[in-house]
């Protein structure tokens, strides 16, 4: 247990390149923004990860 | 590397590439700005000089933390290397020539003239079209064809107005619905409003067959009322307010998305979204017009700062809300962060010119709606597909890593390089960096990522 640091759960990017890229995820503008990128609030939907 | 930053009480530290977060204490977060660039000793004195009045902070337990620093360096949390450069530039490549998102604009018309629209009144600089059902069942059937092995297709009504085209829509809806078993497909369709023509048939067509809605809103109704006009110049809330709480009860209060733009006029559009969730939405979206820097709706560099603060408004009120058990979502505070996209699609981006096009009233193929009317962008079309693969290079050679300015930034792969379009009407180049939504977009995470810091220390706490 650390005293001063708190580590919140992520999905870890590195651990992510070995299984992701199944690309039935969302398009990220399409769904609500229209006018910028942002990928971050996209769901994965990969059932194999 | 890392970003670590401070707000509203919280001392964040963002691992870039494993996506890590931690919230640390003061002495943590001191001693993981100097952990790279000094010894042990150096850390350790450094802090018990800055902390001599704190009885907590002894050279032993100091030297504890550093060791903690350390243990998460080793296991990939905290200093992780950027080992992506190399790979990023692969990842659009290994979906070959797969398209799986339309943006179908049904109709290049629209019964609003909104001066700031980016669609120029829905004519897209051109002239006025409906999309007939042939024109649209071909991009249909164009999607299908080039989707691949991609399950999951993705249809946008748009325009101008789409539902000046309803009947087109419905029928679209009806053949692709026929067309799914057959190619093993799931289309989620998606409709972007203004509100002018919802009656009980829209409500009820778009809240069966809509997994998700946009509907436009710019909140009060004298900042609303200023742009959103209709052409004998009539503000249009009155019209549109009760018809949107209409559709959003009917549906639930799920899936749908009030989205609003601000603009010089209203920098400080928190008072727009509270405003919305006054109405009674809770599924919210707030966005910065996109228009020339002449244009008199554009954000001057002094909105900007007005437009920073705000994000941090309505981040502690969002909290606020939640705690007194009436939350509210903002798209760009939603982030996942045990289930969000994995590193392929945050180097990739939004897929505009290859996975995702806009397909025009005549059939034309565009990266994405905001390059269509654009000549020099045409990709193609929906017959003969994509023509212009030079073009779909250039998109496909977009991804995080595409820009030197990029290269610094601890956001890169939550914004994948940016949206193409923004950087093109900023520099005149896709490959550009459009600095003011930048400085925008890493202010939302900042205040996305604190409130889930906040979040979890709440759920501690309880």
């Amino acid at each position: 247990m650390m005293k001063r640091i708190k580590t919140l759960e992520t999905r870890n990017l590195c651990e992510s390149a070995k299984k992701g890229g199944c690309g039935e995820c969302q398009t990220s503008c399409q769904s609500a923004c229209k006018t910028s990128c942002g990928v971050a609030n996209q769901k994965c939907e990969n059932a194999d990860k | 590397m890392v970003h670590q930053y401070q707000l509203n009480g919280y001392n964040i530290v963002l691992d870039t590439c494993s996506g890590a977060v931690h919230v640390v204490d003061e002495v943590a977060y001191d001693i993981i700005a100097m952990f790279e660039s000094h010894t042990q000793e150096e850390i350790v004195a450094a802090m018990l000089e800055k902390y001599q009045d704190r009885d907590d902070v002894t050279a032993e337990e100091l030297r504890a933390c550093i060791g903690d620093v350390q243990a998460l360096k080793d296991a990939g949390q905290l200093f992780t290397p950027d080992t992506f450069a190399d790979m990023a530039g692969t990842f659009k490549e290994r979906s070959g020539d797969v398209v799986k998102a339309l943006c179908l604009h049904v109709a290049h018309t629209c019964n609003l003239n909104c001066s700031y629209c980016f669609a120029s009144q829905g004519k897209y600089h051109g002239d006025r079209a409906l999309m007939s059902f042939e024109v649209g069942k071909r991009a249909l059937d164009f999607l299908i064809e080039h989707s691949g092995t991609r399950t999951n297709l993705e249809v946008d009504f748009f325009g101008g107005e789409p539902l000046m085209n309803w009947d087109v829509v419905k029928q679209l809806v009806e053949y692709a619905r026929t067309q799914e078993e057959p190619h093993h497909k799931k289309f989620r369709f998606t409709l972007t409003t203004n509100g002018m023509l919802i009656d009980d048939d829209v409500i009820g067509f778009a809240n069966r067959e809509m997994s998700n809605v946009v509907l436009s809103l710019d909140g009060r109704k004298e900042i609303h009322d200023r742009l959103r006009v209709d052409y004998a110049g009539n503000g249009s809330y009155d019209r549109i307010v009760p018809k949107f709480q209409k559709l959003v009860e009917a549906r639930g209060g799920r899936n749908y998305y009030m989205r609003g733009t601000f603009t010089h006029a209203n920098p400080d559009f928190t008072n727009d979204v509270f405003h919305m969730a006054d109405l009674g939405f809770t599924e919210l979206s707030m966005e910065p017009v996109v228009c020339a820097p002449d244009d008199p709706a554009a954000l001057t560099p002094e909105d900007l700062e007005i437009v920073k603060e705000q994000y941090e408004i309505l981040a502690k009120d969002m909290l606020r809300r939640e705690r007194e058990g009436r939350p509210i979502t903002f798209y760009h505070y939603m982030l996942d962060l045990t289930g969000g996209p994995c590193i392929y699609k945050r180097i990739s981006g939004c897929g505009s010119g290859t996975e995702y096009m806009a397909v025009t009233p005549w059939g034309d193929l565009y990266p994405c709606h905001q390059f269509v009317g654009e000549e020099a962008y045409k990709l193609g079309d929906i017959w003969n597909g994509v023509t212009n693969t030079a073009l779909r290079d250039e998109f496909r050679a977009c991804n995080a890593y595409a820009r030197p300015e990029c290269a610094d930034c601890w956001a890169k792969l939550y914004c994948s390089g940016g949206c193409a379009a923004n950087a093109y009407h900023a520099t005149g180049s896709i490959r550009g960096v459009y600095e003011a939504g930048c400085e925008l977009f890493r202010k939302r995470i900042e205040c996305a990522i604190m409130m889930k810091a906040a979040e979890e220390a709440a759920e501690e706490e309880a």
